[in-house]
């Protein structure tokens, strides 16, 4: 390292960032030190709050210049970002760091093309003239393998799917060769078996490139997927840094252990047939609990959601989308039905449809031995008191401006199930059960964490003690110890009232964590139905076993997603107005296990 | 650009009917007025003779229906009516007096944006600076002035004490045009400047609001600079609150125009309303009313087009 030849592209020596707040400075992140070499990929993980995205705008000089503060050094190549002017920082940005982020849905600018877009930086930074710009700009949709490049060079972002814009993304980021890439969360927010590809195509650039990456991730399956190095981080602190393998191996500070202990692992279910809790960890101490398996008291019962043939389409100017299609199941009291799959594949319309928020076109839904296509009025109201929802954003999911106390108070009193007073006591109840103290009750939203905030809206779903909870996403934006402790949360008051949920999440490691059954959707239909156990020891359909392949193993000795697989071709859920819906056959696998025999997905 | 032009086609189809809604809604209340035009026209001294001869030329006599067939069968054939007492048809008055009142909005909502945009836009890029709290005091209070006061705090200073403008009228057709124009000058300042304030407060929001976007971060990402970060890729993304509001404005200045053209005594389409109005000369205010409502329509299409063109997203 003393070489000259040698010197790391990245050096970060004792950074901290501190924010002007009313009461002065107050540092975020103290005393970051790492480097990165040429080729070689170092992730910094750690949860929200944990500085690791501060880290990354400081690096970048991003952060309002007038309300942050940074110290320390910041070497690329040897030259302190810190000490120059902001003129030849905006060389640096872009032209030898580029930078990709966490949100493809909002990072690209919605009134421009997407090779104007593209252009832009080579116009900035290689002095190219715009149409040079532009045929470069296509060569570079080509390199990260955006099909029919040409044709799309012209079209504007929210014609993109998240997967398409990340690439986008990363092609702008890499228009100037960098020597180093700073990816913040670059599949946070895509599926599964699209992170496994974008992964994939940052791994092969770099390659190519010689780059060094600085791969920022709350996923410890990334982690491992991606990361020569580790950086961990804790509430702005540096926990514990090495190499990946040890890292993972060995860890030796406790809040590395807490995390790696709270990951949600695929196949960790042993020979456990219910549920079973996540081990809680303690993040100082990094010991964890047990999690112990779900024993389920109630017999096999009447089913309390009964679906049949549901089918729900969306006309367009152009076509009809398929949303979803022949879906047919049923979910038990005391019962986890999971449905799964990727991005627009029709699970949260189906829940949408047995909580009547969307007009089914086709088929039955029964709550208990109503049809609830045919009720209205009272009998409405009624069955909205048996069916409660929880959604994914605890952030957008409560009203700022209403205390926590009466937003869960509010179904009560406009079911007018009680009086005041007594909607009171419930709150205070209510609250304790989902482990917050009823105090709390008169505080704002925005005084809560995201943890806290969904345990108050499985609050707000349980005042009118429903027989099914429809939870979309529930946990999914959640970090790993609070998405632990909230699914323990659900999997006891499942127990305890006997609830069925109907759980929607693209989230496999959790999903085999706290189902009993699985339904796997793709495109609208189901292909694969069945007890937790079958579905992730046999997965029959050629779907099910890419969507298991795809989620990243929390091993750095097992990389599994790496390996370069034939994506199927992206096929337009948009069909014409006159498409009939081939009728499909099911194959029984096992007692209660179907897969759809006619395999359309097109894999081997 | 099929995108555009459909949307266009749509709206174009849609802009009729609101007109055709406009013409009866206009035709209906001048009907429903209380009292008898005819009457009304002739005042106290009127044989019953005289009024029915009156009635009888105006059409007055007709069912409803009839009358209300002969006035959109004149709208299509482009004919408004005739004055009663300007011994002119309708369309001939409002064109004659259409000049000042064209370039007195033209003239405003133009100083108007020339303050708004910039000072809207630096206030929002310097959020918190004294500057901004002085721009966020001075448009609370401009747009609390009304604009006549202004207009003769403006007259008061430039044309009775420096003289250098003309304090009110407009001159006659021999007039020069520029002279003309002239005359319009301390009008357009009172109300260009009392109009930029809300245009700069709409500016400010929309600013404040697209800079904290991520495609924001993502351009300085890139390594763009300040000026090309706020003018190319944020005022872009503000273009369409922008828009709204100034079209908003340009539709109040029309409508407003009554008010304006009586304090500065322009010869305008706001002044002829006004005479209308007190001498009853129904047919020029019915032929006004549909052509502000015309054109306040008109207006807001040209806002919905513009929306098409700043917004890729945009389907109307």
């Amino acid at each position: 390292m003393n070489d000259v030849q040698n010197q790391p592209i990245l050096a970060v020596e004792n950074l901290t960032t501190s924010f002007h707040t009313r009461d002065g400075w107050k540092p975020v992140i103290r005393d970051i030190s790492f480097h990165i070499d040429a080729g070689e990929t170092l992730a910094i993980v750690g949860e929200s709050g944990s500085g690791k995205s501060v880290t990354a705008l400081s690096t970048m000089r991003l952060l309002p210049r007038d309300k942050s503060r940074i110290e320390g050094r910041i070497l690329l190549e040897g030259r302190d970002l810190l000490k120059i002017s902001e003129a030849e920082m905006r060389a640096v940005r872009g032209g030898d760091i580029g930078m990709i982020f966490q949100e493809p849905m909002t990072s690209l600018n919605p009134v421009f093309t997407i090779g104007n877009q593209l252009a832009e930086a080579l116009v900035l930074h290689r002095s190219m003239s715009w149409r040079e710009a532009e045929a470069e700009a296509l060569r570079l949709m080509e390199r990260v393998r955006i099909p029919a490049a040409k044709d799309r060079l012209h079209e504007y972002p929210h014609k993109f799917s998240g997967g398409m814009r990340q690439r986008v993304m990363i092609a702008m980021a890499l228009a100037c060769r960098p020597k180093l890439l700073i990816a913040d969360e670059p599949t946070t927010a895509l599926d599964v078996t699209i992170q496994a590809e974008i992964l994939l195509l940052i791994r092969e650039l770099q390659k190519e490139e010689n780059m060094a990456v600085l791969f920022i991730t709350h996923d410890m399956g990334v982690v491992a997927e991606v990361a020569d190095r580790t950086l961990v981080v804790f509430r702005g602190d540096m926990v514990e840094s090495g190499e990946t393998g040890r890292i993972f191996a060995n860890p030796t500070q406790p809040y590395t252990k807490a995390l790696l202990a709270s990951i949600p692992r695929l196949g960790s279910m042993g020979d456990a047939r219910g549920p079973r809790r996540f081990p809680e960890v303690d993040l100082t101490t990094g010991i964890a609990s047990e999690g112990l398996e779900m024993v389920r008291t109630s017999p096999e019962t009447k089913p309390v959601v009964s679906v049949s043939n549901l089918s729900i389409r969306f006309d367009l100017p152009h076509g009809r989308i398929h949303a979803v299609e022949n879906v047919s199941f049923q979910l038990h009291p005391g019962e986890t039905l999971a449905l799964v799959g990727e991005s627009g594949c029709g699970k949260s319309t189906t829940g949408r449809a047995i909580m009547r928020l969307q007009k089914p076109t086709k088929g039955n839904i029964f709550i208990g031995d109503k049809d609830i296509a045919d009720i209205s009025g009272q009998e409405l109201r009624r069955l909205r008191r048996s069916a409660q929802m929880i959604f994914q954003d605890p952030f957008a999911s409560l009203n700022p401006r209403i205390k926590i106390g009466d937003a869960i108070k509010e179904p009560m009193l406009s079911h007018r199930l009680m009086s005041r007073s007594e909607a009171k006591d419930r709150v205070a109840t209510l609250l304790s059960q989902v482990g917050l103290s009823p105090d709390m009750a008169e505080r704002f939203p925005h005084e809560f964490s995201g943890g806290q905030r969904q345990r108050i809206s499985i609050a707000r779903a349980l005042a009118l003690s429903p027989q099914v909870i429809v939870a979309d996403e529930a946990v999914s934006a959640l970090d790993v110890s609070v998405k632990a402790q909230v699914s323990n949360l659900l999997l006891d008051l499942q127990a305890e009232h006997d609830l069925a949920y109907l759980f929607i999440s693209h989230d496999m490691s959790v999903v085999e964590r706290i189902s009993h059954r699985v339904a796997v959707m793709y495109f609208g239909e189901i292909v694969e139905i069945g007890p937790r156990a079958a579905i992730f020891d046999n997965p029959q359909h050629p779907y099910t076993q890419r969507l298991i392949a795809a989620v990243p193993i929390p091993d750095p000795s097992r990389r599994a997603i790496m390996q370069p697989a034939d994506s199927p071709e992206i096929r337009s859920p948009v069909r014409p107005m006159d498409y009939v819906h081939p009728t499909r056959q099911y194959r029984e696998v096992s007692p209660g296990h179907m897969v759809q025999l006619d395999d359309h997905v097109g894999a081997a | 650009m099929n995108r555009v032009v459909r949307a266009f086609a749509k709206r174009l189809f849609g802009m009729l009917i609101v007109l055709l809604i406009v013409a009866t809604l206009v035709f209906i209340i001048v009907r429903v007025t209380p009292g008898d035009p005819a009457a009304v026209m002739l005042g106290s001294d009127a044989t019953p003779a005289d009024i029915a001869q009156l009635r009888e030329r105006l059409g007055l006599d007709a069912p409803l229906i009839v009358q209300y067939g002969h006035f959109m069968l004149g709208l299509l054939k482009g004919d408004l009516g005739h004055s009663i007492f300007l011994n002119q048809s309708v369309g001939q008055a409002l064109l004659a007096r259409a000049e000042p009142t064209f370039f007195l909005t033209l003239f405003s909502i133009l100083i108007a944006s020339a303050i708004a945009l910039p000072v809207g836009i630096l206030s929002a890029v310097k959020r918190g600076t004294i500057f901004d709290q002085i721009v966020v005091t001075l448009t609370m209070v401009a747009a609390s002035v009304p604009s006549f006061w202004l207009g003769l705090i403006l007259i008061q200073v430039f044309a009775v004490q420096l003289g250098w403008f003309p304090a009110s009228g407009y001159g006659g057709p021999a007039t020069p045009f520029l002279d003309r124009l002239g005359h319009l000058v301390l009008p357009a300042v009172a109300l260009g400047v009392v109009n930029s304030a809300l245009i700069t407060r709409f500016t400010r929001a929309a600013m404040l609001d697209v800079l904290g976007d991520d495609y924001v971060r993502t351009a300085r990402a890139k390594g763009a600079n300040e000026r090309r970060v706020v003018l190319k890729h944020a005022f872009r993304n503000a273009l369409v609150p922008i828009i709204t509001v100034i079209g908003l404005s340009i539709a109040m200045l029309v409508a407003g125009a009554v008010v304006t053209e009586t304090v500065f005594g322009l010869p305008g389409v706001g002044n002829l309303v006004v005479s209308a109005v007190l001498r009853r000369d129904y047919p020029v205010i019915q032929g006004t009313l549909l052509v502000v409502a015309a054109i306040y329509v008109l207006i807001n299409f040209i806002v919905d087009m513009l929306y098409v063109v700043a917004d890729p997203r945009v389907r109307l």
